[in-house]
């Protein structure tokens, strides 16, 4: 038997308020499928499961808000020949349940399709049986708008917001660096690289930055994975959270995985696939919980360097200023040269200056060879 | 295309990245990207919506012409002469 628990979506969430259920009782997940959708302060998120199942019963009805841990469905293994409960029982088991009620076969199906408990549900068809009319009343007494109203919305999402951040400056002995970082081969190299390219499919500069500091993170395991429990879990790959911030307000930093395997024309298609996502909350929750370091842009908004407060659990976040032109001194010569001031904001229970100061120098060489990239 | 047309796709374009627009709030003459807070991937968004709508080609090299409304409403209609 598999509990399959409400996971965590992010340090700024403890609690969601489950919207839908997309499988039933009797149906077969697969890992990494989405099976629910649950609300949070800051996005409705598609949580997904994390292995192969027989799901047995709901635990948890949509329109309950319910702490993170909790556990929402009881699941079989894919071999394991425990008993589907009978159709019609709602998964709740047989010794002290009511008396069985007719209930229509569309109506079984549509209470299925929407995630409702069938027991507990008003019945008005002939001889007390539930027809499909009770299903969709029911349904539309727990079917919440996916976001709530939007000031609330927002007030929510900045109290989140307030708690993580907090509690990350609380608990993190921040550190911070910085870097100029000469932009001259990577702009012209990216001009050149889209020169001959339908807009379709145009690199952004965002998407070389995010290519190096994965690399980057190869020799400096420390910047990248979790700190819990008084104890540093360095991750094996390079999921980059990116600080995407929301037109209504507010920012999520959801992952792109393996950003180091990926190439650029991937990473690029990963990048716009997750901010348009981002934006019309649809985000999947191991995009929520997996980002193992976090870069942000705000240079986009034209400051000339950022310096993060770090998400916990993870342990460092690489922030990228904008690329403005200025004096550049080189080999006794005065240029001008477009410079992007990189920043890191890294956890001192894990890493110290000296290894941040090695790791900013390596991205700044790594974006001196975009073609490597 | 009738300027009122373009303006119109242009506009309804824009919508679609930054739906909070409203179209008498936007200064022809001020730059774009500041007033609507477009990132540069909401940039490319917008951009590429009009390659797809009016089925004209955007060169990046040409993206420094396009500041205000009024350059991106002037360099759509002469491409699409």
């Amino acid at each position: 038997m598999i509990e399959f628990k409400l996971p965590s979506l992010g340090a700024d969430m403890d609690e969601g308020k489950l919207l839908e259920w997309k499988v039933g009782p009797g149906d077969t997940v697969k890992k990494g499928q989405v099976v629910a959708i649950v609300d949070t302060s800051k996005a409705a998120v598609d949580v997904e499961i994390w292995c192969d199942g027989v799901v047995q019963e709901l635990l948890v009805q949509p329109g309950e808000t319910v702490p993170v841990g909790t556990v929402l469905a009881i699941l079989s293994a894919p071999g394991d020949s425990l008993p589907l409960p009978p159709p019609g029982a709602g998964g709740r088991g047989e010794g002290g349940a009511p008396p069985r009620r007719p209930i229509t076969p569309a109506a079984r199906r549509r209470a299925k399709e929407l995630g409702i408990d069938l027991d507990s549900m008003p019945a008005s068809g002939p001889g007390g049986a539930v027809t499909i009319e009770d299903v969709e009343r029911a349904a539309a007494k727990v079917s919440l708008p996916r976001t709530a109203a939007a000031s609330d919305k927002q007030a929510e999402m900045r109290m989140a917001i307030a708690a993580a951040m907090s509690r990350s400056k609380r608990e993190i002995p921040h550190y911070y660096l910085s870097e100029p970082v000469a932009m001259r081969r990577a702009t012209e190299w990216l001009a050149k690289a889209n020169e001959g390219k339908p807009i379709t499919s145009r690199l952004l500069m965002a998407v070389l930055q995010l290519k190096a500091v994965a690399l980057a993170l190869k020799q400096f395991p420390e910047m990248s994975g979790f700190y819990r429990d008084n104890a540093f879990q360095p991750a094996a790959a390079a999921h980059i959270g990116v600080a995407i911030s929301l037109r209504q307000g507010g920012l999520i930093a959801p992952a792109i995985h393996d950003v180091g395997d990926k190439t650029l024309e991937q990473l690029m298609l990963d990048l716009t696939d997750l901010v348009k996502r981002a934006r019309s909350g649809s985000l999947r929750s191991s995009e929520m919980s997996d980002p193992t370091i976090t870069v942000t842009n705000l240079g986009e908004q034209g400051v000339a360097a950022v310096y993060g407060v770090i998400y916990p659990p993870q342990v460092a976040l690489v922030g990228f200023g904008r690329i403005a032109e200025q004096p550049w001194a080189e080999h006794g010569t005065l240029t001008v040269m477009p410079v992007a001031t990189a920043s890191l904001a890294a956890d001192h229970r894990v890493s110290d200056g000296h290894r941040g100061a090695l790791f900013l120098a390596e991205l700044r060489d790594l974006l001196q060879q975009p073609e490597n990239l | 295309m009738e300027e009122k047309e373009l303006r119109a796709v242009v506009i309804a374009t824009l919508k679609t990245i930054a739906p909070e627009v409203e179209e008498g709030d936007l200064r022809p003459d001020r730059p774009l990207r500041n007033q609507v807070d477009l990132d540069s991937m909401d940039w490319l968004n917008f951009l590429i919506g009009l390659h797809e709508k009016l089925k004209v080609d955007i060169p990046e090299a040409d993206y420094a012409k396009l500041v205000t409304l009024g350059d991106v409403l002037d360099y759509l209609q002469k491409k699409l002469k």
